[in-house]
């Protein structure tokens, strides 16, 4: 479960250039739940995923994970209870590593890293099993480097590579925003599988609309750092993209001006 | 090039492996532009003479002048990670501190080591039939291969991929819950530990010890990685840190080559100037290949238009 407790980020705080990121945002996600969220540039997204991670430390307000508060948590200590998939396919994994160094590094997340030896063969047996349900092709590559892979590969190995320790959160970054359309619904049915299959509590950010009414079981909209409306159940199921830009509009009393949300 | 020119090289070549090794593991493994080798070399020297002087046993010597290198080493990686100064500018600053800190161990500029036993005269190969000026290149060889299966062991445990992790994806690495500040205070510290570990065995091979030993250090090491690297490319960590050694021996064969030929007129004076001339040959060799084939097809164009 995560709880969110009066969040507020200011970024540069006190200067000239203070932002502030997010307002005011209170939220509970209970566990296994999918939760997407939608927002115009500079709505708040990227900052709340981020103070989720670790990333961001709120200047108030608490997070907590499963009942722990980890507000003060350094991502790499998070890292035990979250995994992410990042928005940018380089980002999730090392170019000049190997596809099963990657995973194991993926596999001791959380863990204390000792000298034992970071892969052998009943490891490479389980990551060819992981990567095999894939149908990718990409079990017979374990020794290559994980650069001479595809962005959309990169991206199905990093979702793999985020199930392979324990979590109790699942942070997925607009992890299709840098994919083409055909390897983007590809990417999302693998989400979706695995978020079912590990009933994974999750957090995915989109900047579609229609992803974020497709996938999950809950909708958040934030606009300028607050949760401008949050559906979830029967009332969700009904909704359709021009219903969200009526609700946007009635309560916002503007019309949203971000292309990319309508387009995409 | 004489046979005592020859074997001198290869001695110096195997004895500067360590640094290779060293600098490796800072300059490709952490992405670390690391100057504090141009201190921890004359430190190592500096701590194993002036104990060796005062009658400690060269092992123990040696031990403690590897970790006063591991000490200097932490010190440049908490300037980095924990006070936030530039990685390059706070080599620079644990290096000229250094300098005043290798004065201060050997209370003058230099320590000579004549007549004192070292580490060398103590371990005797069981080869009695071994000509002497092979028994030194010898003993350094074995324990160069041991460091090296040693390192290769340690970067492929959970431990050591993590510290490859944090070298090239930092974010990634601590989404992947690897602490990296303290995996670049380890990197560090071993990578000059083995800096120092080369100016202990220096004092004790060429018999002393000076404050201005360092110069160049980091010049030459990284030359001998980028070297290694064009001379035996390769991904795998077993086959990088043989190419660093390798990169050592030939750089120091090349050396010992440049000063030696008659015709260059280059003389011992010029080493730094051949340093440096050499790493720039080494730094524009593989790029300049494909830049003459690029300029071959350019011309066979124009021909054929």
């Amino acid at each position: 479960m995560i709880h969110l407790d009066s969040i507020q980020v200011t970024f540069n705080p006190g200067g000239p250039l203070a932002k502030r990121a997010i307002e005011h945002i209170d939220l509970t996600i209970p566990t296994g739940q999918f939760v997407t969220v939608i927002g115009g540039n500079g709505a708040g997204k990227s900052t709340l995923l981020n103070v989720l991670s670790g990333d961001v430390t709120p200047d108030q307000g608490r997070v907590l994970i499963d009942g722990q508060e980890v507000t003060h948590w350094s991502s790499a200590r998070r890292a035990q209870l979250v995994a992410r998939v990042f928005q940018n396919p380089l980002m999730g994994s090392c170019a000049e590593l190997t596809l099963e160094e990657n995973l194991a590094l993926a596999h001791s997340r959380g863990r204390q890293r000792g000298l034992n030896l970071a892969l052998n063969r009943s490891l490479r047996t389980s990551f060819k099993a992981r990567l095999s349900q894939l149908g990718l092709g990409l079990e017979k590559r374990l020794g290559d480097r994980m650069g001479l892979l595809s962005g959309g590969q990169r991206q199905a190995v990093s979702l793999v590579m985020s199930t392979l320790a324990p979590q109790k959160v699942l942070l997925l970054d607009e992890h299709t925003a840098a994919l083409d359309p055909k390897t983007a619904t590809y990417i999302l049915d693998l989400t979706r599988k695995i978020v079912a299959e590990q009933q994974l509590t999750t957090l995915m950010v989109t900047h579609s609309m229609r992803q974020a009414l497709d996938l999950g079981d809950r909708t958040i909209m934030l606009h300028e750092g607050r949760i401008l409306f949050d559906v979830s159940g029967p009332e969700r199921a009904g909704l359709t993209v021009s219903d969200l830009l009526q609700q946007f509009e009635a309560k916002q009393g503007e019309a949203l001006a971000d292309d990319a949300l309508l387009l995409s | 090039m004489s046979a005592v020119a020859f074997w001198g090289a290869i001695e110096t070549g195997l004895l500067y492996g360590f640094l290779s090794l060293g600098v490796y593991l800072s300059f490709r493994i952490l992405k670390f532009p690391d100057l504090t080798v141009d201190g921890s070399f004359p430190l190592g020297a500096a701590v194993a003479a002036t104990l060796i002087v005062q009658g400690t046993n060269p092992f123990l010597a040696t031990g403690l002048a590897v970790i006063a290198g591991g000490l200097a080493g932490l010190c440049t990686a908490w300037l980095s990670v924990q006070l936030k100064i530039l990685n390059l500018l706070a080599s620079i600053l644990t290096m000229i501190a250094l300098y005043s800190i290798n004065l201060r161990i050997m209370g003058k500029p230099n320590v000579a080591l004549l007549g004192q036993s070292t580490l060398f005269d103590q371990v005797v190969l069981p080869l009695p039939h071994l000509p002497p000026q092979l028994e030194t290149p010898i003993l350094l060889l074995i324990a160069l291969a041991l460091v090296k299966v040693g390192v290769d062991a340690f970067l492929s445990s959970e431990l050591g991929l993590a510290m490859r992790a944090t070298g090239m994806n930092p974010t990634m690495a601590q989404a992947q819950g690897i602490a990296t500040n303290q995996l670049i205070l380890l990197g560090m510290s071993m990578s000059n530990a083995l800096t120092a570990l080369v100016g202990a065995l220096f004092a004790q091979i060429y018999g002393f010890a000076d404050a201005a030993l360092g110069i160049g250090t980091v010049v030459a090491g990284l030359a001998t990685v980028i070297l290694g690297g064009v001379l035996l490319p390769g991904l795998t960590v077993q086959r990088a840190t043989l190419s660093v050694i390798l990169g050592s021996i030939v750089y120091r064969l090349a050396i010992a080559l440049a000063l030696n030929v008659d015709f260059l007129g280059f003389q011992a004076q010029d080493l730094n100037l051949v340093t440096a001339i050499l790493v720039v040959i080494t730094l524009v060799a593989p790029n300049s290949r494909s830049a003459l084939q690029t300029f071959r097809k350019r011309r066979k164009a124009a021909y054929r238009s």
